[in-house]
């Protein structure tokens, strides 16, 4: 199984980025092969719309699980559609959450905010 | 003559200046480009008011037809689409309704409908046609009404048109003004006030407009936004006195230019002093 989480940076000690869409990388790890990869963000820049671009970037990944502190309700949207749990990130890196994930200790991010939106 | 009234805030005196600028001229054509909360209706209470919706396109998809291939999602620019379990999602308040993932679609899977996003609303009041916009409560872009009422504009033929502007410097208030002659910016004497005109200064500044400053709520003492013109050498077309008969007329929504004879002198004069400058603005200074 792929989780994604979003980081600040692309190496394995890296944090959790407090940004789901403008997080400038994803890191998509498989419980299986024990492998992680790293995805640019390539919706970090965007004017507009970022959640969604990032979300579909999750999609495609074929992630079944997100982890965030949290997520903007057109994001939440394309993340709810393409069958992707979201659990919300605890204190400590990205592995730790993918541990603590793994572990059953993280809980499902209920709260998802109506978004950043400006002009 | 197209006369854009703006200022870098809300409540300096916008509505207060263009309303009664339109109402002391001769035939007038009244513009409320302020979409999110126009207000010159409720002072010019137009009679014969006809609304008109406005629509913007977005797309619509035939789930049958979509094969799921991202060219759409690829391809839109505002990341207004995405492709998630087996379906295509349209999010139409981020849709710009550039068309495009129509003509990208191998599959013909997407058409266009109307979504309405507000209306505009003319009628007369006097000497004064009116024409106001109304941004539906939620929706994220008044532009397309903006340039419904700049265009729709241009039908009549009257001599001087007053463009009552949204509050700041974003691109509503650029789209409010591509069109005017002149801009009267209206600013307030306090340090955040002299800032706020500073805004738009920057703005006009930048799109070659003529331009004057009309100092509000003036009280004597120290005026940082009069300091601010000086400083720059900007023309002062006027000031208006902070004033409580005017704050009580204007807060009940009357014209104080209709209600009043003093005030009717005072707008008056501010008129003939920005015809003056917008002729010798864009004549003699059309490069600044």
């Amino acid at each position: 199984m792929k989780i994604a989480v979003p980081v600040d940076e692309n190496n394995i000690e890296t944090g959790v980025c407090i940004s789901f869409g403008r997080a400038p990388y994803f890191l998509v790890y498989d419980t299986e092969t024990k492998g992680a990869e790293f995805i640019e963000n390539t919706a970090a820049q965007s004017p507009g719309g970022a959640g969604i671009k990032a979300a579909q970037m999750i999609v495609n990944s074929k992630a079944e699980v997100l982890l965030t502190p949290r997520c903007g309700q057109n994001a939440a949207d394309v993340i709810k559609a393409g069958n992707i749990k979201m659990f919300k990130t605890a204190d400590g890196s990205a592995i730790d959450n993918i541990n603590a994930y793994v572990d059953g200790k993280l809980s499902e991010l209920g709260e998802i905010h109506p978004g950043f939106h400006g002009h | 003559m197209k006369i854009a009234v703006l200022s870098g805030k809300g409540g300096t005196g916008k509505t207060l200046v263009s309303v009664n600028l339109a109402a002391v001229g001769k035939a007038s054509i009244y513009i409320d480009c302020d979409v999110e909360e126009p207000n010159g209706h409720l002072f010019f209470k137009p009679t014969n008011v006809k609304i008109e919706d406005v629509t913007v396109k977005v797309p619509v998809v035939d789930d049958a037809l979509c094969t799921g291939c991202l060219k759409c999602v690829d391809f839109c620019g505002f990341n207004a689409l995405a492709y998630a379990g087996g379906k295509l999602k349209i999010f139409n308040d981020v849709c710009h309704s550039c068309g495009g993932c129509m003509l990208v679609c191998p599959e013909n899977a997407l058409t266009e409908k109307d979504r309405a996003i507000g209306s505009i609303q003319n009628g007369d009041s006097g000497n004064v046609y009116v024409y106001s916009g109304f941004l539906n409560p939620g929706e994220p872009s008044g532009t397309p009404i903006i340039d419904r009422l700049i265009h729709e504009n241009n039908r009549k033929m009257v001599s001087m048109t007053f463009i009552d502007c949204p509050p700041g410097s974003d691109c509503t208030v650029i789209d409010s003004i591509k069109d005017a002659d002149y801009c009267i910016l209206v600013a307030e004497p306090t340090l955040f006030g002299a800032h706020n005109l500073k805004m738009v200064w920057e703005l006009v500044e930048l799109f070659d407009k003529p331009y004057g400053v009309v100092l509000n709520k003036c009280q004597g003492g120290d005026n940082p936004s009069e300091a601010f013109c000086i400083e720059k050498g900007i023309d002062i077309l006027g000031r208006i006195d902070y004033d409580k008969e005017l704050g009580e007329l204007n807060s009940n929504g009357e014209i104080v230019a209709r209600v009043s004879e003093k005030y009717k002198a005072i707008f008056s004069t501010l008129l003939e002093n920005v015809i003056k400058e917008a002729r010798h603005g864009t004549t003699v200074n059309i490069k600044r």
